[in-house]
């Protein structure tokens, strides 16, 4: 059967998939046995995930003397760390909610696992600040609870118990929303598996999911509710993690231009994180029909335009050192620009403003290989903004006989790369046993711009068989 | 409750398109049929208007649920802060609200979301360990590719011969019984 396409608009999903087509399709990768690319991209993940906990253990044990801080650079790894996954993680909820209320239907196929790498993101970063407090056993002492200490309160007025109460919220409501998306793809999971222990397993999850219009209705008035709610709290969070900074009084942090540079930065650096693993993920989990390069382009427009807030960014702050004739606001600048760390510097300029001005032009846009890179290229320069900004800010300050250099132990780096382990081997997980692509929402943006609106009827629709979902 | 009625859940008609079953759950409400439900793979739009769902009470829960979690937050860090250990900084005030904001702010979210959540949860009576439909061994497919309207026995117009030779008129692929 020919499918009557508009004229005015592209299918969001190439290849004239029928519904049980999408099922079958997301659904095989869960129920094949996992390949050697997989086991080989895991266990790397692994290995350095196990680096890091060895690191982690042995700075618990040792002390946060094991880092490379001094008297002078207090903040500088672990806080970096902390604000370039936090950044990460904001182009998860981008996609879902942001996106999702601008009517941007193409983010369905992409947002389960845009979320699911927010979650990630969030976990890894909530481990930095754990960590750093030294005595991690006792962190539970940042939440507000009556205790026989006094009983003495947390400090309500200080930004960094803001960040507590602004991630730990962010990463529940991250984990929830996901969760609720995920639930009538678990119940589908549910209906065609075979084994006893996947059928108990996915009954149990999918929480008897009969795919009914009322529940159906409430889901996607919760679903609207959540995105409305989650759309102040994600540019909140950026906003609060930048408070820390800016509400002290160091030269180079003490701007009020903090909150929207790092939201944007966030989404920037977000967005190059979706790239890197969409990429991967639709060649090896062969999505190319559900992510296609209309989407790659998408997201490349998105990180343009955020990359230019990030541009106006850096030359806005220069100017207002110029502008505001302080003596110690200027040397951090053209400290930033000339001194000992320009190399960070201008590696953060090259890769977050001059090298993505390439993304103008379609056709590299359109070219999987650039792009690819472009998002590597576009994660490392994000990485080097969070350490320029710390480190070089107080590593000069205002006395300059405790002036020092700031070097990363082996532990820190270890730490780091823990982190990404912790990261790649919780998605790859992912990929193996949750639905990567959400088929509900993909069933319901099949018919668009396609002039026949029941998506069913589209493409060669194979009769529904019971045999299709039994042995 | 009549006999005849706890005999059967209801009789679950099947249909090939989410256009098919627009038109059949009209049909349906037109002719007096209330206690219905249709079931299908992905949200349909117009569908809940046409088994005549009423809009939803969910976001006036939610609103409810942001304002109490709002005035929480704030009340937490107010108490804290003026009542129970008040710091006397450079004769700053106790209650130095703009401070409170941020938490506040979260506070109204968390609890807003966790209310949307739970309040669909409890709407929808999840977590629902068993449902008559899924006695039906073609039911498995409604999370594939197929649509369903449910016409149930509790409907005061529900009659099985009736009801059957009603659906039968809107051309499903099949009708099957469903046990309760």
């Amino acid at each position: 059967m020919s499918t009557l396409y508009s004229k005015l608009r592209k299918p969001i999903i190439e290849g004239d998939k029928s519904l049980s087509q999408v099922t079958d399709d997301v659904a095989k990768t869960l129920e094949t046995k996992p390949t050697k690319l997989w086991w080989f991209a895991f266990l790397l993940a692994l290995t350095a995930l196990v680096a890091g906990v060895v690191a982690v253990t042995y700075q618990i044990k040792m002390g946060i003397g094991t880092w490379g801080l001094n008297k002078t650079v207090g903040w500088a790894f672990d806080i970096t760390n902390f604000v370039f996954w936090v950044g990460i993680g904001h182009a998860g909820t981008l996609i879902s909610a942001i996106l999702f209320l601008f009517r941007q239907r193409w983010r369905t196929s992409i947002n389960r696992s845009a979320e699911a790498m927010t979650v990630f993101a969030v976990i890894c970063a909530g481990l930095f600040p754990i960590i750093h407090m030294g005595r991690p056993w006792l962190f539970f002492w940042i939440a507000p609870y009556p205790n026989f200490r006094g009983p003495l309160w947390v400090n309500f007025r200080s930004p960094l118990l803001w960040d507590f109460f602004a991630i730990s919220t962010y990463f529940t409501i991250s984990l929830v929303f996901w969760y609720i998306g995920l639930i009538p793809d678990l119940a589908t999971l549910r209906d065609r598996a075979k084994t006893k222990i996947k059928k108990a397993v996915y009954r149990v999850t999918s929480f008897g999911w009969n795919g009914s219009v009322r529940t159906w209705n409430r889901y996607e008035t919760v679903y609207v509710l959540l995105a409305a709610l989650a759309t102040p709290l994600v540019l909140s969070v950026h906003s609060i993690v930048s408070m820390d900074f800016a509400t002290s009084v160091i030269p180079g942090w003490h701007t009020t231009i903090f909150p929207p540079y790092f939201v944007a930065g966030a989404i920037f650096s977000g967005f190059a994180m979706v790239l890197t693993l969409m990429i991967i993920a639709r060649k090896v989990l062969n999505y190319q029909e559900y992510i296609t390069l209309d989407h790659i382009e998408k997201m490349c427009k998105v990180i343009l335009a955020t990359g230019g807030i990030v541009g106006l960014a850096y030359a806005t702050e220069m100017f207002m050192a110029w502008y505001s004739v302080n003596e110690y606001e200027r040397f951090v600048f053209i400290n930033r620009a000339l001194g000992p760390f320009a190399w960070a510097y201008w590696i953060m300029v090259s890769c977050n403003v001059i090298i993505p001005q390439l993304l103008w032009f379609k056709k590299l846009r359109r070219s999987i290989v650039f792009v690819f890179m472009m998002s590597i290229v576009i994660n490392i320069g994000m990485w080097f903004e969070r350490f320029v900004i710390i480190v070089t800010s107080i590593h000069r300050d205002f006395l300059p006989s405790s002036w020092a250099m700031y070097k990363p132990s082996i532990i820190e780096i270890a730490t780091l790369l823990g982190s990404f382990g912790l990261f790649f081997s919780a998605f790859l997980l992912f990929a193996r046993f949750v639905p990567f692509i959400a088929i509900g929402e993909v069933k319901g943006v099949l018919g668009y711009g396609r002039t026949n609106k029941s998506a069913p009827q589209i493409g060669h629709t194979p009769e529904p068989k019971l045999e299709a979902v039994e042995e | 409750m009549e006999e005849k009625k706890q005999e059967l859940y209801g009789l679950l008609a099947e249909f090939k398109t989410s256009e098919e079953l627009i038109h059949a759950s009209e049909k349906a409400y037109k002719a007096g049929y209330r206690n219905m439900d249709a079931y299908t793979p992905f949200p349909v739009e117009e569908l809940p208007e046409a088994v005549g769902f009423k809009k939803p009470v969910l976001p006036l829960l939610v609103l409810i649920g942001a304002i109490t979690g709002g005035v929480l937050g704030f009340m937490m860090q107010y108490y804290a802060s003026v009542i129970s250990y008040p710091l006397n900084i450079g004769g700053r005030p106790l209650n130095s609200w703009p401070s409170f904001i941020p938490i506040t702010f979260e506070m109204t979210i968390l609890f807003g979301a966790f209310t949307a959540v739970f309040g669909m949860f409890a709407l929808n009576g999840l977590p629902k360990p068993y449902h008559p439909v899924f006695n039906v061994p073609r039911f498995k497919l409604a999370s594939r590719d197929i649509f369903f309207l449910c016409i149930e026995s509790e409907d005061e117009k529900f009659e099985i011969e009736n009801t059957k030779k009603f659906l039968e008129d809107l051309k499903p692929r099949e009708i099957f019984e469903v046990d309760p």
